[in-house]
């Protein structure tokens, strides 16, 4: 068989090849910007948001939440595709806190942050503040949401800024207990909009 | 039209291809250390990116060794002119078991390495070892620091060998309260040179 050689010139139009690895293991799926937004939900199959076996891991990152009440960040699950939320789920909450003025200074488990078999809006931060500097930042990682055998597993850890000026950092893991799929996530504030910021979806291969 | 095959001889020459994407984690600038009393990542200076063309930003901790017994790893940020001293505002907790087994807790340090309205260095650890075997590796996420609205949150996680012969994982939460961006961050020991290690820092695209 003959060599064909190639160089960079007979090779810039590629644009795919099959069995390359490396290319990085981090994939960007689906950013939602929020503007005085109610809720903002990621759901399989639509707008080009993948949530299903694809991958077995996903990372929310969240990134200048601005709430337009003081509030928290939380989430609710679907099995159906979004046509309701609110599986029912179990947490545990650790918040390590100090204040702008070394006041206020607090590591522990925190009980109004956590929840038992709640159907209702799972809370993955402290109190985020609604002055205009303030706002929240961090991520969740959701484990193998596809799976129909097992619970699912997901941890959070956010940074935000307290309505009183403190700084507040929450440790939050839990499962949305159902072995269901679950094929969709919405965020929302406990009260009021998400006046603004973004949240991305990401796929770890 | 006859088919053409390559093989691996071939195609090893190829240093890139246009229209390929890199994965959404992309590396930035990796620096190790060399008896180094300061490492900085400036944006626009030695290939370093720290601007809007990210929205989050990881530093990455391996096997950071310090020249000095009994010092901490520590970072500052700079948010406008050449000091590395945006005000902040943070936390600190630490859960610690010593290979003696004598102590094994979870400690409060927001009191002491956590500051408020300060513009001096965060501690992201306390009292590392510089035995030969010693070390720490960690990571610290760095949301939106090109933000003229918003505070910048940060948030790291170091473990590493206490000088007293103990395992650490020391986690601290934070925010440069600050609306001007951050455009460079600072790593060094408290005391003494930072000795070996390296420091990696990765953008993640969110488009």
């Amino acid at each position: 068989m003959s060599i064909v050689k190639l160089n960079n010139r007979g090779i810039k139009d590629v644009t795919a090849l099959g069995s390359i690895t490396g290319l990085g293991n981090l994939t960007f799926i689906k950013k939602l910007t929020a503007s005085s937004s109610g809720t903002l939900s990621f759901v399989d199959g639509a707008s080009s948001v993948v949530l299903d076996n694809t991958y077995k891991e996903y990372l929310f990152t969240f990134n200048n939440i601005h709430p337009a009440s003081n509030s928290s960040l939380g989430f609710k699950a679907s099995i159906n595709g979004g046509s309701a939320y609110g599986i029912a789920t179990t947490t545990s909450a650790v918040m390590a806190e100090q204040g702008e003025g070394s006041d206020d200074s607090f590591l522990g488990y925190r009980t109004s942050q956590d929840h038992a078999e709640d159907t209702g809006l799972i809370k993955i931060g402290e109190s985020y503040g609604t002055d205009n500097d303030q706002s929240g930042s961090g991520f969740m990682h959701l484990f193998n949401p596809s799976s129909t055998t097992f619970v699912k597993n997901f941890i959070a850890q956010n940074h935000s800024c307290h309505p009183s000026d403190y700084t507040d950092h929450a440790f939050v893991g839990g499962y949305i207990n159902t072995t269901s799929a679950v094929n969709a996530i919405q965020f929302a504030m406990t009260t009021g909009n998400i006046d603004a910021g973004d949240i991305c979806l990401y796929g770890i291969k | 039209m006859a088919l053409v095959k390559y093989n691996n001889n071939s195609i090893s020459a190829v240093t890139s291809a246009a229209a390929m994407t890199s994965g959404d984690m992309t590396l930035i600038k990796s620096v190790t250390a060399s008896s180094d009393s300061t490492i900085n990542f400036v944006h626009g200076t030695s290939d370093v990116v720290l601007d809007s063309t990210y929205p989050i930003y990881i530093f990455k901790f391996i096997n950071i060794h310090p020249e000095t017994d009994s010092t901490e790893f520590s970072v500052g940020f700079r948010d406008g002119s050449t000091a590395y001293d945006a005000t902040k505002s943070t936390n600190a907790f630490v859960a610690v078991h010593d290979e003696a087994d004598s102590e094994a807790a979870l400690n409060n340090r927001s009191s002491n390495e956590g500051l408020s309205q300060n513009t001096g260095f965060q501690n992201l650890n306390l009292n590392m070892g510089n035995g030969n075997d010693e070390s720490l590796s960690g990571e610290m996420f760095l949301f939106n620091p090109s933000s003229t609205t918003f505070v910048k949150h940060f948030m790291s996680t170091t473990q590493y060998y206490q000088d007293g012969n103990a395992s650490l994982n020391y986690r601290v939460g934070g925010y440069c309260n600050v609306t001007a961006a951050i455009d460079a961050v600072q790593f060094k020991m408290n005391s003494g040179d930072i000795d070996a290690g390296t420091i990696k820092l990765y953008g993640i695209k969110d488009s």
